[in-house]
C-alpha cells in the first residue's frame, strides 16, 4: 500500500557515492544562478550557512528568522564541540570510523549513504570555520586541540571552550551578514513561517507573519529550504530555547512532506533538575562533567541525613555498579534511564526528590580544587547561579531532560523532502543520526548540510527550471494559504476561553514526557493517544489569547506553536506505539534485554517510518523506507 | 531549601508601540519561589495577566542560558540587573528579598527603538557586523585548518573577545549610549587572528564608521565592562582605537580608497 | 518621542555605503573615535602646559626677582635668534589652538551622546564603575575654562586684579600681581576650587587618553591609572600651594 520512498542514494561503493553524485550532478551556469531565487527559513547553523553559500554562488536568497537577529538561533547554545575525521591526533581516526561510530551511535537506524557523506565533509567544515576566524582551542604549539566525547574511542572533537556552538554560529552568521551587506541575501527578521505553499506539486513559496505588525504576506521562490530546528519543546520542559518550535516543519508536513521517526528524541542525562512548577526550561550542564563527577543516590529512599553525613556504604553509585567498564561515562540514553529508575524508586535527591547527585568530592580530593576549577570552573559557576548551591561543597543535582530530536522531515540523499523543491536541513530533517545522536555531531550535521550538501543538490533541482518564472504571490494557492493563516490566528484570538497557551503547552508536555519520554510502553502510549485529542479539543474551546493580532503579541505566537505541538505530539505517540522495538532514544519497556538494555528488532524495524498527512494526525498514513546496510554489519550496542 | 519571597512590587515599563508614549505600571507579585529565575517571575505574572484578561508584558528572551543574548532588561537601573556577569535570564529571585520593589525598563538608545513594552530593536548591531565583522572566506576555498599555527595566547585572547553575545547591555549601560564595546569585541576577535589580517584595516574602518551612524561616543567610563554578561574587557576598545588610528594613518595608501 | 524602527523588512546593501571623501585630517576628525584622538592629543599638550606652568610658578618660593626673571625668560625664548616674544606667542598660539580643538571636540561629542539617547532612562540609574570624575568631565572642564578666562583677566590683563603701589597694573611685576591677587580670600578660594576641578578632570582625562589612543598593553596597563592619579596630584598640590602660601604669608609676607 505504502508509497515507495526513493532515497536517491547514488550508485557505487559507499565511499564513492558522494564523488559519483558530484560528478553527475546538473550544474547551473554562474551567470544563470542569479535568475533563481531560493528561500531559506531559519538562520541557525544550517540555515545561515546555506543562505550565505547559496548567495556566494550567485543565487538570490531570501532568508527568514523569527528572531531579531540570525545570531540568536539556538545552535548558539551547544557547548561541547564538533566532530570531524581530521585525525590530527593520529589516534586511528578516519572518515570510515566517524561514519561507523555515527551509525552505531544511532543504533543502526540511519541511512548509510547520508552518514558517510557527513563524515566525508566533516573535515571541510573545520577548514572552513577556521578560515572564518572561529577561535577553536589550540595547543601551545599553535595547532588545533581535540577532546574525546561519548561513544567514540578517538579524540576528534574540536571545541571553543564551552561555547563551540556559539562560535560556530557566529562564524556562519558573519558569513551571512557579509552577504546581507553585499545584497546577496535579503534578511527578514522577526518574521515567522506560517505556511508552505505548493503549486502543481512543487514547493512554490511560503506564507509568513510579520511578528511586529501581524501582517501576513507571501514569498515565492524556485526552491525553499527549511532549516528550522527540532521539536524538543513538545515536552514543554527541555533544554531548547523558549521559541524553538515545530511549526515550519509541521506546516510543510501538512502540505505533503513526510515526517520521519518523530519518536526518536534524545534525552540528555546531565541537566539541572526542575526546581518549581513555574520552571520554564531546563539547563544542560556539559556532559564532560561526567569525566570527573561520580553519580550516586542514597540507598535508602527515606534518607533524611544531610548529604555530607551519608556514609559511603549507604550510597548507591549505580552507574559504576551496573556498567563497570564505562561507569559514569555510559552513553546518554543508558545513563538517563538509570537516573530515571533511581528517581522512580524514590531514591531521588533534592527538595523535590527529582534528581541524582553528581559528586565531585573525590575529584577534588584527588586532583585538588584548583584542577577541578580549571576544568569546570565556568560550569560550576553556572550551576551555582541557577541552583544556588556551591558544587565545590555540595554535590550537584542532575536529571535527564529532552535535548535533541533525531526525527524530522523525511529527506532523500539530496536533502529534499517528499515535496519537490522543498529541502530540510539541520535538526529539522531526520537523516543522519538514526535513533540516537552522538555528542558533538549536531553542529557537524547542521554545517555539513548548509555548507557542503545543499549548495550542490539544489543546483541539480534548479538546473532544468532555467527561465521558468516563479509563480506570483497573487496565485490563488498563495491567497488561499494567506487567508487560512489569517483565519487561524484570528481563531486563536476569538476562542476567548480561560486558559493561556502556556498552560496548554505545559499540559501537553506532561503527557508526552510521561508516556513518550525516556521510557515508553504500549499502555502508556495508548493512554497518551486517548488523552491528547481530548486536551486538544479543550485547547480549541478554552484557549485564551489576550491582546490583538495587529501588534507584537507573544501570546498569539505561542498559541500557534502549541497548536502544532499538539498535532506533532499525537504523531510522536503513534510512531512510538508502532515501533515495537527499542532502539537508541526510543526505549519501549516491553522490548529490553534481561539486563534492561534496548532490544532492537532488525528483522522488522530496520527501517524508517515516514508519516504522511491525511488531515488528522491520529490517522496519519505510515510509509516505510527500508534501510539497506551494504557496508555495516548490524550489531548490538554494548557499553558494559 | 526553597523559600518564597513575598510582596514583590514590580514597576514595569509598558509601551504599546514604537511611537506611543509609555508609562510605568505597578504590579504586585504576592509570592514567588526564590528558585525562580527573574524571567520565570515575569512568565508567572504574564500568566496571571492573561487569566485576568489583560495583555501580557512583552519582553525579549529565548535560550535562558545566558548565551543567545536575546534578553534585555534594565533592572533597578542596572543592565541585566544586580548580579555580576549574568544576563537577565540567569538572574534568580534569590538575589532579591521579600517586600522589594523592582523597576524594569527597556534598553534605551536612539539605535535601540522600543518595539513594545520591554522589547527593543537591536538591528543596528547587525548593520555593524554586516559592514565588516567577518572574514571574507567563501565556502569551499579554505586551506587545511592546521596550516596556520596560532599561538595559544593569541587564540585565547581572540576567544575572550569573541564571547560577546550581542545583547546590547554595553549600550544600555553606557551613559553615552555608545557601542564601542560591542564593535571593538568583534574587531579584536578578528583582528587578533592571522586569518583576519588581510581585511584588518578595512574592517576596523568600516565597522567604526558604521557604528558612528547609530551610537554615541566612548568616554571611557567603563560601565559597559561592568554590565557585560561575558565580562569583556574594555581593553578591546583600546585595541580597536589603535587599529582605527593605524588604518587611518599608516595604511591610508594601501587601503586604495576611492 | 517619535522613534523610527530600522532594519525592518528586507535588509540589504548596508555594507557598501561609501563615505564622502574628505581631506585626511577632517576625515579623521569626522568620526567619534577621531574626535577622541583629537581630545587625547590636545589633552597631552595641555597637560604639558599645566605641568610646566606649575613648575615655573614654583619660582615664587625663591622670591620676586626669580619669578619675574622667569617671566622675562619666557619672553626671551630663543632670543636673539627670534625676536623677543615670538616663540612665546607661537607657544601661546599652539595652546589656544589645542584648547579650541579640545573644547570643540568635547562639545560635539556631548551633542552626539545626547542624541544617542534621546529618551533618558525613566527610572534611576545605578552606576557601577562610572565615577564622579568620569561623569563630571564636562563640568570640571567648564570650571577650568572659566577659571582660565578669569585667570588671564586677573594676572595677564590685570582687569580683575587690584592696582599696585604705583597706581597701575604692571604686567611684568608678576610676583606682586600674584601676591595682591591671591591675598583676597574669595579669589584664593576660587583658585583652589578651580584647581581641584582641574585635578578631577586630569584624574579621568589622563587615564582616558591612553584608552582613546589605543595605548593599551598588559605591561603598563596597571600604571595608567596610577600615572593619572600621580600627575593630577602633583599639578593640584603645586598649584594649590600658591594661594595657601600667599594667605599664610609664606609668599609676599
Amino acid at each position: 500500500m505504502s508509497v515507495e520512498l526513493n532515497s536517491k542514494s547514488p550508485a557505487g561503493p559507499l565511499s564513492d557515492k558522494w564523488e559519483n553524485y558530484k560528478a553527475d550532478v546538473k550544474l547551473v551556469n554562474p551567470n544563470n544562478k542569479r535568475k533563481f531565487k531560493v528561500i531559506v527559513v531559519g538562520t541557525g547553523l544550517a540555515g545561515a550557512s546555506a543562505a550565505a553559500t547559496l548567495a556566494e554562488l550567485g543565487y538570490q536568497v531570501d532568508a527568514f528568522t523569527f528572531h531579531d537577529s540570525p545570531r540568536r538561533a539556538h545552535s548558539i547554545a551547544a557547548q561541547g564541540g564538533i566532530n570531524a575525521a581530521k585525525n590530527y591526533q593520529g589516534d586511528g581516526d578516519s572518515v570510515h570510523r566517524l561514519f561507523y561510530d555515527t551509525i552505531k551511535g544511532g543504533d543502526f537506524r540511519a541511512r548509510e549513504s547520508n552518514v558517510h557523506r557527513l563524515a566525508e565533509v566533516s573535515v571541510n567544515i573545520i577548514d572552513q570555520m577556521v578560515a572564518q576566524g572561529v577561535p577553536f582551542a589550540r595547543e601551545y604549539g599553535g595547532l588545533l586541540d581535540n577532546r574525546s566525547f561519548g561513544g567514540a574511542q578517538v579524540s576528534r572533537t574540536f571545541y571553543a571552550r564551552g561555547q563551540t556552538g556559539q562560535q560556530l554560529l557566529l562564524g556562519a552568521y558573519q558569513q551571512l551578514a557579509r552577504q546581507i551587506g553585499l545584497g546577496g541575501v535579503r534578511l527578514f527578521n522577526r518574521t515567522e513561517l506560517v505556511d508552505v505553499v505548493t503549486i502543481e506539486g512543487r514547493a512554490a513559496g511560503i506564507v509568513v507573519r510579520d511578528l511586529m505588525t501581524g501582517e501576513i504576506t507571501s514569498h515565492s521562490a524556485h526552491a525553499v529550504v527549511l532549516a528550522t530546528g527540532g521539536y524538543g519543546n513538545v515536552f514543554f520542559l527541555s533544554t531548547n530555547a523558549m521559541a524553538c518550535n515545530v511549526t515550519a516543519a509541521w506546516r510543510a508536513h501538512r502540505k505533503g512532506a513526510y515526517f520521519a521517526n518523530p519518536c526518536y528524541t534524545q534525552i540528555h542525562p546531565t541537566c539541572i533538575p526542575q526546581s518549581d512548577e513555574f520552571q520554564s526550561k531546563l539547563t544542560l550542564m556539559s556532559e564532560s562533567l561526567r569525566n570527573d563527577g561520580r553519580v550516586w543516590v542514597p540507598k535508602n529512599p527515606d534518607e533524611t541525613r544531610p548529604v555530607d553525613q551519608i556514609p559511603e556504604e549507604d550510597r548507591d553509585y549505580y552507574l559504576e555498579r551496573l556498567y563497570p567498564s564505562y561507569g559514569n561515562l555510559a552513553p546518554r540514553d543508558i545513563s538517563s534511564r538509570a537516573a530515571k529508575r533511581a528517581v522512580d524508586r524514590g531514591q531521588g535527591v533534592g527538595p523535590l526528590k527529582n534528581g541524582v547527585y553528581l559528586d565531585f568530592s573525590d575529584a577534588i580530593n584527588r586532583l585538588g580544587k584548583n584542577v577541578v576549577e580549571e576544568r569546570y570552573g565556568n560550569l560550576f559557576e553556572m550551576y551555582e547561579r541557577i541552583a544556588g548551591e556551591n558544587p565545590y561543597d555540595v554535590p550537584m543535582r542532575i536529571y535527564p531532560a529532552s535535548h535533541y530530536t533525531m526525527g524530522g522531515l523525511w529527506v532523500d540523499y539530496e536533502l529534499m523532502t517528499t515535496i519537490p523543491g522543498l529541502y530540510a536541513a539541520g535538526e529539522a530533517n531526520f537523516s543522519d543520526h538514526g535513533a540516537n545522536r552522538l555528542g558533538a555531531s549536531a553542529l557537524m550535521q547542521g554545517l555539513a548540510d548548509g555548507y557542503f550538501v545543499l549548495p550542490y543538490t539544489i543546483g541539480n533541482y534548479l538546473a532544468p527550471m532555467l527561465n521558468k518564472p516563479i509563480p506570483g504571490v497573487d496565485h490563488p494557492e498563495f491567497k488561499a494559504a494567506e487567508s487560512a493563516a489569517r483565519e487561524r490566528f484570528n481563531g486563536y484570538l476569538n476562542v476567548k476561553g480561560t486558559r493561556s497557551p502556556d498552560w496548554f503547552h505545559r499540559e501537553v508536555g506532561k503527557i508526552i514526557w510521561d508516556y513518550c519520554g525516556m521510557e515508553r510502553t504500549q499502555q502508556g502510549l495508548e493512554k497518551a493517544l486517548s488523552e491528547l485529542p481530548a486536551l486538544y479539543d479543550e485547547f480549541k474551546k478554552d484557549l485564551r489569547v489576550t491582546g490583538n493580532g495587529e501588534s507584537l503579541n507573544q501570546t498569539l505566537e505561542k498559541a500557534g506553536r502549541v497548536d502544532d505541538f499538539f498535532q506533532l505530539g499525537m504523531l510522536m505517540c503513534r510512531d512510538a506505539l508502532d515501533r515495537n522495538e527499542s532502539c537508541g532514544g526510543h526505549f519501549r519497556a516491553e522490548y529490553q534485554t534481561d539486563e534492561g538494555e534496548a532490544l532492537r528488532d532488525d528483522d522488522n524495524f530496520c527501517n524508517v517510518f515516514a508519516w504522511e498527512w491525511t488531515g488528522d494526525p491520529m490517522s496519519a498514513k505510515r510509509n516505510i523506507e527500508e534501510l539497506n546496510y551494504e557496508t555495516v554489519h548490524l550489531a548490538t550496542r554494548s557499553y558494559k | 531549601m526553597s523559600n518564597h519571597l513575598k510582596d514583590i512590587t514590580l514597576k514595569i515599563w509598558r509601551q504599546s508601540g514604537p511611537n506611543d508614549a509609555g508609562h510605568f505600571e505597578s504590579y504586585k507579585v504576592d509570592e514567588i519561589s526564590d528558585e525562580a529565575s527573574f524571567l520565570e517571575m515575569l512568565d508567572y505574572l504574564n500568566e496571571r495577566l492573561i487569566n485576568e484578561g489583560q495583555e501580557a508584558i512583552v519582553f525579549d528572551h529565548d535560550c535562558r542560558e545566558g548565551i543567545c543574548g536575546t534578553c534585555s532588561l534594565m533592572i533597578n537601573g542596572q543592565a541585566h540587573g544586580p548580579e555580576r556577569a549574568t544576563a537577565s535570564c540567569q538572574l534568580h529571585m534569590r538575589k532579591f528579598k521579600s517586600g522589594d520593589s523592582i523597576t524594569i525598563e527597556p534598553w534605551r538608545a536612539r539605535a535601540f527603538p522600543i518595539v513594545k513594552d520591554l522589547m527593543v530593536d537591536r538591528s543596528a548591531f547587525d548593520r555593524i557586523i554586516e559592514s565588516g565583522g567577518f572574514i571574507t572566506s567563501p565556502t569551499g576555498g579554505a586551506p587545511d585548518a592546521n596550516l596556520i599555527p596560532i599561538p595559544k595566547p593569541v587564540s585565547d585572547a581572540a576567544m575572550d573577545a569573541a564571547q560577546c553575545i550581542g545583547c546590547g547591555a554595553c549600550v544600555a549601560a553606557c551613559p553615552n549610549g555608545a557601542a564601542n564595546l560591542f564593535t571593538s569585541a568583534k574587531i579584536a576577535h578578528l583582528n587578533l587572528l592571522p586569518q583576519g589580517q588581510a581585511e584588518r584595516f578595512r574592517r576596523v574602518e568600516a565597522m567604526v564608521e558604521t557604528m558612528d551612524e547609530y551610537f554615541g561616543s566612548c568616554t571611557n567610563h567603563g560601565e559597559c565592562e561592568a554590565a557585560c554578561p561575558k565580562e569583556i574587557s574594555i581593553d578591546v576598545i583600546a585595541l580597536a582605537n589603535a587599529d582605527y588610528r593605524k588604518a587611518k594613518i599608516k595604511n591610508r595608501k594601501q587601503l586604495a580608497r576611492n | 518621542m517619535a522613534q523610527v524602527l530600522h532594519g525592518r523588512g528586507p535588509v540589504t546593501a548596508t555594507a557598501t555605503t561609501t563615505r564622502k571623501r574628505r581631506p585626511f585630517l577632517l576625515d579623521l576628525y569626522s568620526t567619534a573615535v577621531g574626535k577622541k584622538y583629537a581630545m587625547a592629543i590636545t589633552g597631552i599638550g595641555l597637560m604639558g602646559f599645566v605641568l610646566f606652568h606649575m613648575i615655573g610658578n614654583l619660582k615664587m618660593y625663591f622670591g620676586a626677582s626669580d619669578l619675574d626673571h622667569y617671566a622675562e625668560f619666557l619672553k626671551k625664548l630663543l632670543y636673539p635668534l627670534a625676536p623677543k616674544g615670538t616663540v612665546l606667542w607661537i607657544l601661546r598660539g599652539g595652546l589656544i589652538a589645542m584648547a579650541v580643538i579640545h573644547i570643540h571636540a568635547a562639545i560635539s561629542l556631548t551633542r552626539l551622546n545626547r542624541t544617542a539617547r534621546p529618551v533618558r532612562y525613566q527610572s534611576e540609574r545605578d552606576y557601577q564603575v562610572a565615577n564622579f570624575a568620569s561623569r563630571s568631565m564636562r563640568w570640571t572642564g567648564v570650571t577650568v575654562f572659566l577659571f582660565l578666562v578669569w585667570h588671564l583677566l586677573d594676572l595677564t590683563f590685570g582687569v580683575t586684579n587690584t592696582v599696585g603701589a604705583d597706581g597701575e597694573f604692571i604686567r611684568a611685576n608678576v610676583y606682586d600681581n600674584v601676591v595682591r591677587s591671591l591675598d583676597r580670600w574669595p579669589v584664593a578660594a576660587f583658585y583652589i576650587l578651580a584647581n581641584i576641578a582641574l585635578g578631577i578632570h586630569l584624574f579621568h582625562g589622563v587615564w582616558s587618553l591612553f584608552q582613546s589612543m589605543g595605548w593599551n598593553n598588559p605591561r603598563f596597563n596597571k600604571w595608567r591609572q596610577a600615572f593619572a592619579t600621580g600627575f593630577a596630584t602633583v599639578v593640584v598640590v603645586g598649584n594649590v600651594s600658591f594661594p595657601i602660601a600667599v594667605l599664610a604669608g609664606v609668599v609676599g609676607g
